[in-house]
């Protein structure tokens, strides 16, 4: 794999130089049901097409949150992660 | 002597001789030569044997196209001498023979083997008997190939990698390349141009007049700033703009806002018995050595062309005074039966229906095609153009461009396979890697019928020249014997590498850098065996005998470097609050100055890290993690932190930090002699976490026990790490201080029963079943990171568990060795050493839940055989920690 990412931080970079997280995941607020825990810890969207991921930028040493195309591996978009109003 | 009186655009300096060896013999060249020419114009014609029939191989392309002058360079195989830049020295021999390049002992392959070694013959002959597999594969590995690697690998050679950023790659500095290239200079962009050959120019370079167009074009080029790379390979066309480009010992990674393909024509070889003697080139081949060299390439030439490329080839080898024997213009003479014919794989004479004519040079010229490879890797489609006879690309990917004839716009129609279907032995398709009209027709008969099948059982269009001068012809052969059309058939996958490369520009440089410790030339002045601890370089030990290395811990004192060890400072109003939400085990109420262990799990429950945890102040925490988690754990915490916006932050300390372990009945009075703070049992509790200052150093200290003696941990600023730890040894001497490495620590710490994460669990395990469910805290409230998993297996029971066990008779399994009860594999072990402080065989095991008890009697496989073993819960030695508190 072989794409440039844009830190909002250092600006495009190769995609070595960053970490992928993977998909965001949204982590139950309370006890989940066997079902419920088993798809937030394994199971994963995998769409084609614009995926929300989680990035680490191994410069800036910052977490940044970012839209990418599965197919075109176009990242189209990077901000870092505001607190919930 | 085969050079030419000088002319004029000649690119050999005669002034300036270059000499260099072949076969150890001295040759003499000029600068502008490769050493292909040079070695041409010293009357060398056979330049290779060919991969399966040692068949000898001349000159055929002069564009480092085809494989036919692959020799070994300096120690370097398979270097294409047609577009290699001569150097003074340089050293240069054949490859893939026995005995001689012109007397190859395996050219038997082709006189007994060559008409019973049909495509597949290898895979259904030699598979029986399967014993004699060995031998034939020493056999078969001789004889086919390439160029050998040196066994040794005592050949080395540095590597780089760069990344570059310009606005326009051009690939192929051809006349369409090169005015491409200038325009977007001109326009103000950066602009490099890669080229495969031994100069830009492309087919000008075989031109008389093109020559001088090319010298013009590359003089505007230089002048608008554009850089120029020659040879320069674009091994790939990849998304967002990536050009990875092999450039000599150096990988260069472009990224370009356009690429512009400008990889002009191949020239097509002609399909004929004795296509592949040497002495038949093709036209620009001949050109080159005629233009551009100044070599009378031969005597006398048959041309056999399907357009006015041979008519030219024909033309500048007569005034470079060779006899033009015969012209055969396949467009006015329709299909005559053609054999060349040689003497010892030397062409000599061509038939033309049955008229012999003698001929130590044959042109053959088929219809150029389009050198469409690299856009067609890219994502473009390819077509076959009936009007034209050529194969073009068409939707190309976003930012990509095409210019000049690799478009399709490669002058005349073509005239296709005139001559294919001559029946005949030895007519050549794919001169890489020996395949005949006949193995094609074979392969079809038994049902490889599709042109990808075809290609991977007969490995047309497989060898170095990636198919460009056989694709073409391969897929004419498939549409003369199917019936098929073009199209129908298809073009077979293009993939990268555009050209074979070096492993060694994909390996590159180590991407890890490897560290070391700031006491890491103390160790080695001290008799350190360095290891690999991940990118860490570590003592192992430092003497013959490791565990008298730990004895002496158990006896004295030792120091342990453990400087690897993660540490990460968290601090904040919500420091506390943070690690309880990480952590199992809680954090905030923990003692400002004491210490507490901790073990980092992911939601789904499994083990990742562990640590110890020390209060420094109310808002700040000092964790330190394993030697290979460091950064994983800083990561893990941040991460959260992105997610959770909690009010702390963390410094990642791990490089800036040096730490000693200081163990053993003698630590505290050795910490006496160097610090003026008080060491004393009740001063400085077993778990607590002190500020103070050791040689003049101001240092945190932590008192913990991971190998089982009085310790303290100390950790300091990284410049003053030889300092303290020269101070410890010179004042306590005669407490005997000793340097202790990994592999004592390992037995000290097996003794007290201490789990290594990573060594004593794995990806599955978890709190219960590595025995650490007193970890646990679920009344916290905040869900804590792994709580829902934990809890999971809590409820489902325990299925495993992580206990120490003896080896009663004495025997050392290996780790990894197999737990077996009632003859079938039911864990594991983790760790085992022998103890000479216990004078035991110790170590950890994953087995059934239900023998975890103490006593619990299991099987271990030792060489083959089931060893019984016991289990024993807790720590082997001081189970009481009556030392560690001491």
């Amino acid at each position: 794999m072989s794409m440039l990412v844009t830190c909002p931080n250092c600006g495009p970079r190769e995609v070595q130089e960053l970490r992928c997280a993977g998909e965001t995941t949204k982590r139950p607020t309370s006890t989940p049901t066997v079902r419920e825990l088993n798809e937030y810890i394994y199971f994963r969207r995998n769409v084609w097409g614009t995926q929300r991921e989680w990035w680490f930028c191994r410069t800036c040493e910052d977490w940044f949150l970012a839209e990418r195309h599965t197919y075109t591996n176009v990242v189209e978009k990077t901000w870092h992660p505001e607190p919930a109003a | 002597m085969t050079r030419l009186a000088p002319q004029a655009g000649e690119r050999i300096d005669r002034a300036q001789p270059l000499s260099f060896t072949f076969h150890g013999k001295p040759v003499q060249g000029f600068a502008g030569d490769t050493i292909g020419s040079a070695l041409y114009a010293s009357g060398q014609r056979v330049f290779s044997r060919s991969f399966k029939y040692h068949r000898p191989r001349g000159l055929v392309c002069c564009a480092g196209h085809c494989a036919n002058c692959q020799m070994t360079v300096d120690g370097i195989p398979s270097v294409r001498v047609c577009t290699t830049p001569l150097r003074e020295g340089a050293v240069v021999k054949g490859q893939n023979y026995v005995g001689s390049l012109e007397r190859d002992l395996m050219q038997v392959t082709d006189k007994l083997g060559g008409p019973f070694t049909p495509p597949g013959f290898y895979y259904k002959t030699f598979i029986r008997p399967r014993k004699l597999w060995p031998l034939y594969e020493k056999f078969l590995r001789g004889a086919a190939g390439l160029g050998p690697l040196d066994p040794d690998g005592s050949r080395q050679e540095r590597v780089d990698v760069e990344h570059r950023h310009v606005d326009v790659v051009v690939i192929g500095g051809g006349q369409a390349g090169l005015e491409a290239a200038i325009a977007a200079a001109q326009g103000g962009e950066s602009v490099v141009v890669i080229d495969e050959g031994y100069d830009v120019g492309g087919t000008l370079l075989a031109d008389r007049e093109g020559i001088g167009t090319a010298a013009e074009l590359r003089r505007h080029a230089v002048d608008a700033g554009v850089d120029l790379l020659a040879p320069a390979i674009a091994i790939g066309l990849f998304e967002q703009g990536l050009v990875p480009v092999a450039y000599g010992n150096l990988l260069l990674k472009y990224r370009a806002h356009r690429v512009i393909v400008a990889s002009g024509i191949v020239e097509q070889p002609l399909v004929f018995p004795g296509n592949d003697l040497v002495g038949v080139m093709l036209p620009d081949a001949a050109r080159r050595l005629v233009n551009g060299f100044s070599i009378k390439p031969a005597e006398r030439a048959v041309v056999l062309t399907v357009d006015d490329r041979g008519l030219r080839a024909a033309a500048d080898l007569e005034a470079a005074g060779v006899e033009i024997a015969r012209i055969v213009d396949f467009r006015t003479v329709g299909s005559p039966a053609i054999e060349a014919q040689g003497k010892g794989g030397k062409v000599t004479q061509v038939s033309i229906d049955g008229h012999h004519v003698k001929a130590d040079l044959v042109i053959m010229c088929g219809s150029p095609q389009p050198n469409y490879k690299l856009l067609a890797q890219a994502g473009a489609r390819v077509e076959y153009d009936e009007g034209r006879g050529v194969f073009v690309p068409t939707d190309l990917p976003a930012n990509v461009e095409a210019v000049g004839a690799v478009t399709g716009d490669v002058g005349e129609p073509a005239v296709p396979s005139p001559i294919l279907d001559h029946r005949g032995d030895k007519c050549f398709v794919c001169i890489c890697e020996d395949q005949t009209t006949k193995d094609l027709k074979y392969a079809i008969a038994e049902g490889f019928d599709s042109i990808e099948l075809s290609k991977r059982y007969t490995t047309v269009t497989m060898g170095p020249c990636q198919g460009r001068l056989c694709h073409t012809n391969s897929i004419r052969v498939y549409a003369k014997t199917t019936g098929l059309d073009e199209n129908t058939i298809g073009t077979t996958t293009a993939r990268p590498p555009y050209t074979p490369i070096s492993m060694g520009l994909l390996a590159g440089p180590p991407q890890e850098p490897r560290k070391r410790t700031s006491l890491h030339h103390r160790h080695k002045d001290m008799g350190g065996k360095m290891m690999w601890t991940g990118a860490w370089r570590r003592p192992h030990s430092y003497g013959p005998d490791p565990g008298a290395e730990a004895q002496h811990v158990h006896d004295a004192l030792g120091l342990i470097d453990v400087s690897t060890l993660g540490k990460i400072l968290v601090k904040g109003p919500d420091a506390g609050a943070f690690l309880d939400r990480v952590y199992p085990n809680r954090f905030s109420d923990l003692e400002v100055g004491r210490t507490r262990y901790g073990v980092l799990t992911g939601d789904a429950g499994r083990i990742m890290d562990d640590g110890v945890v020390a209060r420094l102040d109310d808002d700040t925490f000092y964790v330190s993690a394993t030697s290979t988690g460091a950064d994983g754990v800083y990561q893990w915490f941040t991460w959260w932190n992105a997610v959770w916006f909690m009010d702390v932050q963390f410094a990642n300390l791990t490089g800036a930090l040096a730490a000693i372990n200081v163990a053993g009945p003698n630590a505290r009075e050795a910490m006496q002699r160097v610090s003026e703070d008080d060491f004393s049992a009740e001063g400085f509790a077993y778990l607590d976490a002190k500020q103070l200052t050791v040689a003049g150093v101001p240092m945190l200290a932590l008192r913990i026990g991971f190998v089982g003696e009085l310790g303290y941990e100390l950790h300091f600023p990284s410049p003053f790490a030889e300092h303290v730890w020269d101070t410890i040894f010179e004042q306590a001497a005669d407490l005997d201080p000793k340097p202790f490495g990994l592999e004592p620590q390992r037995i000290l710490r097996l003794e007290k029963g201490h789990v290594i994460v990573s060594q004593d669990t794995d990806s599955e395990s978890n709190l219960h079943e590595a025995a650490m469910p007193w970890l646990v805290k679920n009344d916290k409230e905040f869900e804590w990171v792994g709580k829902w998993a934990t809890q999971q297996v809590a409820d489902r029971g325990l299925k495993w568990m992580l206990v120490g066990f003896e080896s009663p008779s004495g025997a050392i399994p290996v780790e990894g060795g197999q737990v077996v009860i009632d003859g079938v594999s039911s864990g594991r072990v983790t760790s085992v050493r022998r103890s000479s402080e216990l004078g035991k065989v110790i170590g950890l095991a994953i087995v059934p839940h239900e023998l975890a008890v103490d006593g619990g009697r299991f099987d271990v496989q030792v060489n083959g055989r089931p060893v019984p073993m016991t289990v024993h819960l807790g720590a082997f030695y001081d189970p009481a920690g009556e030392k560690v508190k001491s």
